[in-house]
């Protein structure tokens, strides 16, 4: 049992692979496929990052906001969920919901602007990710009172940043938590800034996972830089949740080892020295690190999977160039089930479009 | 003169109003040593410290709450909004509390408070960071909502909002805030809130705008000229309360009026302006007054938003129908 155990108001934070690679107990870890597992999928939501925002330098995605930093939170996440669980992500979650069913694609056509981007699998249970930061967690209790009212077993998680705390609707959202037991997984990412804002300004609590308690549920403080850390939390989490348990908050602690977006310069705000400290504790180096230590890794499999990780990258990328535009019917069709009050508008934009193509 | 663009110009008069009264402070999210997402508050902590200008937590209604509460203490907040997408947090202080404290404490209390937030759309910005909500606040009886156009609007008017007694939303257009530059003077002056401008004279047609689109109904006048059609150019300027002598002046002297405006076209300023001259000034006109405007739709993303936004071409065929009426 990992909640419970580690109590956010002594300061005491859950962490199996330390920085430097070594594992507290050795006996508590996963199995070496999943330890691999996650190693891998941190790789690749990386290489997916870095893509994206090379992709925005060359001008064919816009503003584009980098997960860098909060790879273990992520990976440990999505390793934790289980088929039936909801995500109500963060827009910072894109590897997460990469890793929930979401194509490569589809993340990248997304943030070049193009609303066909926003079309997931159909029955995947994830919402559209949350740009008005705080506003969703809401919607996640929501998706577990639900639940609880049909009688299902489901279970969700809800990402949100350090920032996201101060706004009003996150008190809303962790009371009503509490008051109905909604099945939640309250999955905060204190990468430590809202944009150039320090969390430790955020509010006076040492911590944000203590305010749970205030709620009348579980928080839980982790090493956000260690997947398998993360990766046990949430599992533990989750399962209580399906049990009926209520909610759960957990607050992985990481740093933003990039500008808030591409439209940021955090050189102006974060000190260098402070980069450095926290870029020595990477989260992919680390868990790499211990595998290697551990002989589950050898630089074969390193080639593979960087070969693997270019090919899924190079074909979305394909997808992302060979895309059609939105058509006006696809800035139109989904504003109500049925529109007629729309239909002048829309033929309206297409005989501009037509006649614009005629050049009169 | 100086040259500078919007942005300068916002910066300008918040540091003229600071080394003016010492009673205006400035708060927001990374408004303090960032200066601000664009740069509109640079260097203003650092001249005027961190008490007068500060960085809030994360939270709408807490910054506009809170900055009611320093008004109504007497202090002249100056409270910045990131995005006009952001703002709907903070709705319910702004129609509960900063509309109606005059009303409600029957005078005894005025909530001097200026909210700045950028807004509009064709900056290529992402989801929320690029909206025209400016019907919803012009319907709160008790604030005024003003968008100014020009560097010389911009600083005048921003000086002007933070003198006035009552709240004022100061919307600021993303897409014009470097691209435009102009005049402005030094040191401190103002330009009247509530009144609108006719910036070019013209006695054949009236094209009415605010924010980006004064400049693109002044681009149309151009090339109407070429077509020998003299359009006079309506900057709105004050959203709310209307200067409903000057549109009304405007549209009786040339009997043709086209309202320009990025929001969507049910329920938006256009309407509200079509009927002031259908009203006054029905015997007068000589075409159905034409609102050039976005769709009724969620606006696009980054690829697909200048379709939703009023363009030359649109504008140029609403002209053809109202001279050909």
């Amino acid at each position: 049992m990992i909640l419970g155990k580690y109590d956010p108001l002594k300061g005491e934070k859950f962490c199996m692979i330390d920085e430097n690679g070594i594992a507290k107990e050795v006996a508590s870890l996963p199995d070496a496929e999943k330890l691999k597992a996650l190693y891998c999928d941190m790789v690749k939501i990386r290489a997916m990052d870095d893509k994206a925002f090379s992709l925005q330098r060359q001008g064919r995605l816009g503003t584009y906001g980098q997960l860098k930093g909060s790879e273990a939170v992520q990976v440990g996440a999505a390793h934790a969920m289980e088929k039936d669980d909801w995500l109500v992500p963060s827009y910072r979650e894109n590897g997460l919901m990469h890793l929930r069913g979401v194509p490569l694609s589809s993340i990248y056509l997304y943030w070049a602007g193009n609303e066909l981007g926003a079309k997931f699998p159909e029955g995947s249970k994830i919402l559209p990710f949350s740009i008005p930061v705080g506003s969703q967690m809401l919607h996640a209790v929501g998706l577990g009172m639900a639940a609880n009212i049909r009688g299902d077993k489901a279970a969700i998680v809800t990402c949100f940043g350090d920032g996201a705390t101060s706004e009003g609707e996150f008190h809303e959202a962790m009371n009503f938590a509490g008051v109905f037991n909604s099945p939640t997984v309250f999955l905060c990412t204190n990468n430590q800034f809202a944009i150039s804002f320090r969390s430790t300004k955020q509010t006076k609590t040492p911590t944000i996972a203590q305010k749970a308690l205030s709620y009348g549920f579980e928080g839980i403080v982790v090493d956000g830089m260690d997947a398998v850390a993360m990766y046990q939390t949430v599992s533990e989490a989750l399962a209580k949740a399906r049990m009926g348990g209520g909610p759960t908050f957990i607050e992985a602690v990481t740093f933003r080892l990039c500008d808030h977006t591409t439209s940021d310069d955090a050189s102006i705000y974060q000190d260098p020295k402070e980069v450095a400290m926290w870029q020595a504790r990477d989260p992919v180096v680390r868990l790499k690190k211990y595998l290697t230590s551990a002989n589950l890794w050898k630089q074969e499999d390193e080639e593979k999977l960087t070969t693997d990780v270019k090919k899924a990258i190079d074909e979305a990328v394909a997808v992302l160039g060979s895309a059609n535009k939105p058509t006006p019917e696809d800035l139109f069709g989904f504003t109500y089930a049925v529109q007629p009050q729309l239909d002048w508008q829309l033929r309206d934009l297409k005989g501009v479009i037509e006649r614009k193509s005629h050049g009169n | 003169m100086a040259i500078k663009s919007n942005l300068d110009a916002v910066n300008d008069a918040l540091r003229t109003a600071m080394k003016k009264d010492d009673r205006v402070v400035v708060l927001g999210e990374d408004v303090g040593a960032l200066g601000g997402v664009f740069r509109a508050t640079a260097g203003l902590q650092k001249e005027f410290g961190e008490k007068r200008v500060f960085d809030t937590p994360l939270a709408e209604a807490g910054i506009v709450g809170t900055a009611i509460g320093m008004a109504m203490y007497g202090l002249k907040p100056v409270a910045e909004i990131q995005f006009m997408g952001f703002i709907f947090p903070a709705l319910n202080q702004l129609f509960a509390h900063a509309a109606r404290l005059r009303n409600r404490s029957r005078g005894r209390f005025n909530v001097p408070l200026v909210i700045r937030t950028p807004w509009g759309a064709g900056a290529g910005a992402l989801e929320h960071h690029m909206e025209s909500t400016e019907a919803l606040l012009t319907q709160i009886p008790g604030l005024k909502v003003v968008a100014p156009s020009t560097p010389y609007d911009m600083k005048g008017m921003l000086l002007a909002a933070i003198e006035d007694p009552d709240p004022v939303i100061f919307l600021e257009h993303m897409r014009i805030y470097r691209a435009v530059k102009g005049e402005v003077p030094e040191g401190h002056y103002t330009v009247p809130l509530g009144k609108s401008e006719v910036v070019r004279e013209g006695k054949d047609i009236t094209l009415i705008g605010w924010g980006y689109m004064r400049h693109l109904a002044m681009h149309i006048a151009d090339l109407l000229a070429e077509k020998g059609i003299d359009a006079e150019v309506l900057d709105l300027k004050t959203l709310a309360p209307l200067d409903s002598k000057t549109i009304l002046a405007s549209a009786m002297k040339t009997g043709r009026d086209i309202i320009l405006h990025e929001a969507p076209r049910t329920c938006g300023l256009g309407a509200e302006i079509a009927a002031i001259c259908s009203e006054c000034g029905l015997l007068s006109l000589k075409a159905p007054v034409e609102r050039v405007t976005g769709y009724d739709i969620t606006m696009p993303l980054r690829m697909s938003e200048k379709l939703n936004i009023p363009d030359e071409a649109r504008v140029l065929e609403a002209v053809d129908r109202v001279m050909n009426f």
